[in-house]
């Protein structure tokens, strides 16, 4: 058993490691540590439990999140591992990493601009278009196809694309 | 039907949390009776958004009220397994979609004090409700943006969707009321920080709806007299019938899964 080698903080760095390489099944760019979701992991007994946090109140992508990581975890050795979901504090698009922003823009998607404030993300917008980089975008639906995404095009290029709304 | 409703222990915040989640539950699946139907594709993307953020939100409020009441019920036994005198939503949200101005108003009307109760609910001396209010508030303030913009383009539209988005307004109006009623039971919820005094909303609430129903040039009905009950379980005909879709299978088919 692979687990027998590791003393305490190494085996929670594994469990971490292991947790962190869960990607969102909507976006597969991105991993649940790039979104934020991760919070915490802890490990008792070479079992892990993971704390992570739910992005919006009716992201089906939640439930399959929990199960990926703990199929991830029993792959690594880890038995019995549980996933728990904290509702507070809660998640924000502020807390998505620089490198998930990054690999959100090469992947198609405008990654969202950082909120600050509540009013700042119902300020003027202004997206750029992540095909052409032009800031000549309008919008096209508040709601795109999943819930954490809104439909813009771009007039420069015409294409259209997914922006990543601040949350 | 094949299987007997839950009872439930209805003390102060259970049925507090038990509203909201109804309120939530109710409208959502309002909202899902557009799928596949909507004018246009986006809206049907957005109405099916939507309506997802406030079924996730009743599903957070139903698990809360469970942990709360602490006899074994859970988020899917409240949501199947309570008749419709059980139910303790608002009359609005469970009045029939009608055409898409309908659904709009409806939507702005309660959106609007969405809005506002959530953000004050992030106060709440309840950390599960404040916890939960931090994610309604920004989806709330995504609903009222996009129905806000409805109201506009439909009364400031044709001569048609102005009439359409008009009588609307008109027949619903008489629902908007029971938002800011407060009973015996909440009022101590209120004195005690943990619920909102919902008629501290009430001014704000309302210059939001005028401004937006001003610009789209449609009018606020002059009544003030309001429609009463879903509070305490006497509804409108039409939760009977959104109630005998919503839990037909776990009501013939007890406790199936998949």
């Amino acid at each position: 058993m692979v687990i027998a080698m590791f003393d305490d903080a190494e085996l929670r760095q594994r469990a971490w490691d292991v947790a962190a390489s869960v990607v969102d099944p909507e976006i597969p760019v991105l991993t649940i540590a790039d979104l934020g979701v991760l919070r915490e992991v802890t490990v008792d007994d070479g079992r892990a439990e993971v704390t992570i946090t739910p992005t919006y109140s009716g992201c089906p992508a939640m439930n399959i999140i929990a199960l990926e990581i703990e199929l991830a975890l029993e792959r690594e050795g880890f038995r019995q591992s549980k996933v728990r979901t904290v509702l507070s504090p809660a998640w924000t698009t502020d807390w998505m990493s620089e490198h998930g922003r990054r690999k959100l823009h090469e992947y198609g998607i405008a990654p969202p601009q950082a909120a600050g404030s509540r009013r700042a993300l119902f300020g003027v917008e202004q997206v750029a278009c992540p095909q052409c980089g032009s800031k000549n975008t309008e919008v096209l639906s508040e709601f795109g196809s999943t819930s954490c995404k809104a439909l813009w095009r771009c007039k420069n290029c015409r294409e259209p694309f997914d922006y990543f709304k601040c949350h | 039907m094949a299987v007997a409703s839950i009872s439930v222990a209805e003390t102060p915040l259970v049925l507090y949390t038990l509203r909201r989640a109804d309120d939530a539950l109710v409208l959502g699946h309002r909202l899902s009776e557009w799928s596949g139907q909507a004018p246009m594709l986006e809206e049907d993307m957005a109405l099916a958004n939507m309506g997802l953020d406030l079924l996730g939100q009743a599903r957070e409020l139903y698990a809360y009220a469970a942990q709360v009441e602490g006899k074994g019920n859970d988020e899917d036994k409240f949501a199947y397994l309570r008749d419709v005198r059980q139910y303790r939503n608002l009359l609005l949200v469970e009045q029939p979609n009608g055409d898409f101005a309908r659904t709009m108003v409806r939507q702005f009307f309660y959106a609007a004090f969405g809005d506002l109760y959530w953000r004050a609910m992030m106060k709440s001396r309840d950390a599960i409700l404040a916890a939960i209010a931090a994610k309604s508030e920004k989806e709330s303030a995504y609903h009222v943006r996009h129905s806000s913009e409805w109201i506009v383009r439909l009364g400031d539209g044709t001569e048609e969707s102005h009439a359409r988005a008009q009588d609307a307004i008109d027949d619903l109006w008489a629902f908007t009321g029971e938002m800011f009623d407060v009973d015996g039971s909440e009022r101590a919820l209120i004195d005690s920080g943990i619920a909102v005094d919902p008629e501290s909303l009430r001014s704000r609430w309302l210059k939001v709806v005028s401004d937006i129903v001003g610009e789209a040039t449609l009018i606020l009905p002059k009544s003030n007299w309001m429609q009463q009950g879903g509070r305490d379980g006497r509804h409108s005909e039409h939760l009977g019938h959104l109630l005998s879709e919503l839990q037909s299978m776990q009501r013939t088919f007890p406790g199936a899964a998949w």
